[in-house]
């Protein structure tokens, strides 16, 4: 344990080191977002074995309803991204109550096509913008102080959500419910005759999730100053997925490491080859779902302790 | 004229028309989906992606060898099937066993492959195909005017799909594809080559799909996204029906098509969503689907 522990605390002093390094914050900004989006759909995915085809719809919602808070009406960052939140966790318990009725792959079309229909009511709907999207969102001064105009202090500010949203995360998984909650990803009749009302469990951690994707894409819309469609497309549904699945699905630091890859991949990989991106993230899926099932993370964590599990299925 | 609720009846005539053609992929697509959902518990993401490549290959049949529309409609879904036929074998076949969803994520990755390859090498504008010109034109029906085309379209549709119930729930071939989904081992057991009835069975569905592609053709633009925004409406419409059940997405597949043609009369800004309604009601009311047992 020695050895994470070093390893966190060197991430922790390059977190806080970027901007004297000269790494363009924005793009840290953006993998933070992500990665903190990847942590809230891994705690679904990862803990509670439910996944979700339509985890854009919070992310999107979110961004649109901080963005449209403080463009239309002038809201502080504070408040918009509070608000944003809430949009994505009431959007979620809807979203959720329908979809934990049923299981499995269903439970997957179910959010697709839900997280469709919020992509219509966004496409169609006046405040958002439609094909142009929400532009010109100003980040304002969060607590009524704080410039966020400053990518600096904005860079730590999301770094600060991001660590607390990490932490929180850890938090829930140790908590009873989180063990109950992976009780019923691993064995779900045998949770339900020890007298669980799973139900209650599974739409809690769905709230949960839909409330940090929220989270994430209210910042984003801060950081980028702007929302538009993509953000709730199911092209972003599925980045997420590939983001949990790449780095980890079920491991803390996983979608950590799987919205770095992926983040820097559309990063540099679209200067060199172009609109071929979308084709060669469709064959890294193919790739992890054929040969390495625990993620970059799993299989590191797998091979350390040499257990010889055999990969999950 | 007459009218309906101050909606003359031609249009109202004319949006039912259009709906039945949806409707008609909509039965096709989700049919493919559940022969193979059926037989091998694969949620094939992909499906929307062979529709868009049966579309492209009787359109690049037409360019380059100049292979006309009726030659099309075999050739585009038999090449099609065969690289379903392809995948099953060479991908498909090793995540059977895992978490179903494995097979769900595997599918999802070939779509992007698929859809990204096509839109980086044809661009995002679509292309016509020509309609032939034996179903050119239409009848006057008095009250309204028929397409000869959409006809057309409905007909195979209709004979496709009630073809495809009939061979799977009322014949020998069918039994024995029921037989491999309850009891793989058992009936290996009596030498039939169950590998080769799997892969045979997804290109056959893959082939459904392309069909659907081709007859759609001449009817909306191809491009590299007609499938992936018509796969999830399929997805939902599956969800509606019942997914183990072959005519629960037939049925449900063209009442959809036709609600949806009449949402568009009587109220346009729902007629994108309100099939994803449907569902959720359907989800509250019989979480089973409608013609779904379990």
């Amino acid at each position: 344990m020695r050895l994470t522990a070093v390893a966190y605390g060197l991430l922790a002093l390059f977190a806080l080191g970027v901007p004297l390094l000269g790494i363009y914050p924005v793009f840290m900004m953006q993998l933070l977002c992500l990665a903190m989006f990847a942590c809230a759909y891994n705690l679904l995915l990862g803990f509670g074995r439910m996944l979700s085809f339509g985890h854009a719809a919070f992310f999107g919602a979110a961004a649109y309803a901080t963005g449209w808070l403080v463009t239309a009406h002038a809201w502080g960052p504070g408040a918009a991204i509070v608000a944003g939140v809430v949009v994505a966790g009431l959007l979620g318990l809807a979203v959720g109550a329908l979809a934990i009725r049923r299981q499995g792959i269903y439970f997957a079309m179910i959010t697709l096509a839900l997280a469709q229909l919020v992509y219509f009511v966004c496409l169609e709907a006046p405040f958002t913008g439609g094909e142009n999207g929400l532009q010109g969102v100003p980040r304002g001064k969060l607590l009524g102080f704080l410039p966020l105009k400053s990518d600096v202090v904005l860079y730590y500010v999301v770094l600060a959500a991001f660590v607390a949203v990490f932490l929180f995360i850890r938090r829930v998984v140790h908590s009873p419910f989180g063990q109950v909650l992976k009780a019923i990803r691993d064995n779900e009749p045998r949770a339900i005759s020890l007298g669980y009302e799973i139900n209650r469990y599974k739409l809690l951690a769905f709230v949960l999730s839909a409330t940090l994707a929220g989270f994430a894409g209210s910042l984003k819309a801060l950081v980028f100053g702007f929302v538009t469609l993509s953000d709730v497309q199911q092209s972003t549904s599925g980045e997420v997925i590939l983001m949990t699945l790449l780095g980890g699905t079920g491991t803390f630091f996983g979608p950590v490491v799987g919205a770095a890859v992926v983040a820097t991949l559309q990063q540099y990989l679209s200067d060199l080859v172009g609109g071929w991106v979308i084709a060669i993230i469709g064959v890294v899926f193919v790739a992890c779902v054929l040969s390495f099932r625990r993620g970059i993370v799993g299989e590191l964590a797998a091979a350390r302790w040499l257990r010889r599990a055999p990969p999950p299925r | 004229m007459t009218s309906v609720f101050g909606i003359p009846v031609a249009v109202i005539l004319g949006q039912l028309m259009l709906g039945l053609v949806n409707g008609s992929f909509y039965a096709m697509l989700s049919l493919g989906l559940a022969v193979i959902f059926g037989l091998m518990g694969v949620v094939n993401f992909a499906h929307g992606a062979f529709y868009t490549l049966g579309a492209f290959a009787a359109l690049l049949a037409l360019q380059l060898f100049g292979i006309n529309y009726w030659v099309a409609l075999i050739v585009a879904p038999l090449a099609v099937g065969a690289l379903g036929m392809a995948v099953e074998r060479l991908l498909l076949r090793r995540v059977y066993g895992l978490d179903p969803l494995y097979g769900l994520l595997l599918t999802f990755g070939l779509a992007l492959i698929c859809e990204g390859s096509l839109n980086q090498v044809f661009g995002a504008t679509g292309q016509s195909y020509p309609v032939p010109p034996a179903l050119a034109g239409g009848f006057n029906l008095g009250f309204m005017f028929l397409p000869l085309y959409r006809a057309w379209v409905i007909a195979v549709s209709v004979v496709v799909c009630f073809s495809t119930w009939y061979v799977i729930e009322r014949t020998r071939l069918g039994a024995t594809l029921r037989a491999a989904r309850e009891n793989t081992p058992l009936l290996q057991s009596f030498g039939v080559n169950v590998p080769l009835l799997m892969a045979a069975t997804f290109g056959g569905g893959v082939a459904l799909a392309a069909l659907a592609g081709v007859l759609a053709s001449p009817i909306v633009l191809v491009n590299s996204y007609m499938g992936s925004s018509l796969v999830i409406v399929v997805f939902a419409v599956v969800v509606i029906g019942g997914m183990g059940s072959i005519l629960g997405s037939i049925v449900g597949g063209l009442a959809l098509g036709v609600i949806e043609g009449f949402t568009k009369v009587l109220y346009p800004e729902a007629s994108n969503v309100v099939v994803f309604l449907i569902m959720a009601l359907v989800l509250i009311l019989r979480p089973a689907g409608l013609f779904g047992r379990d």
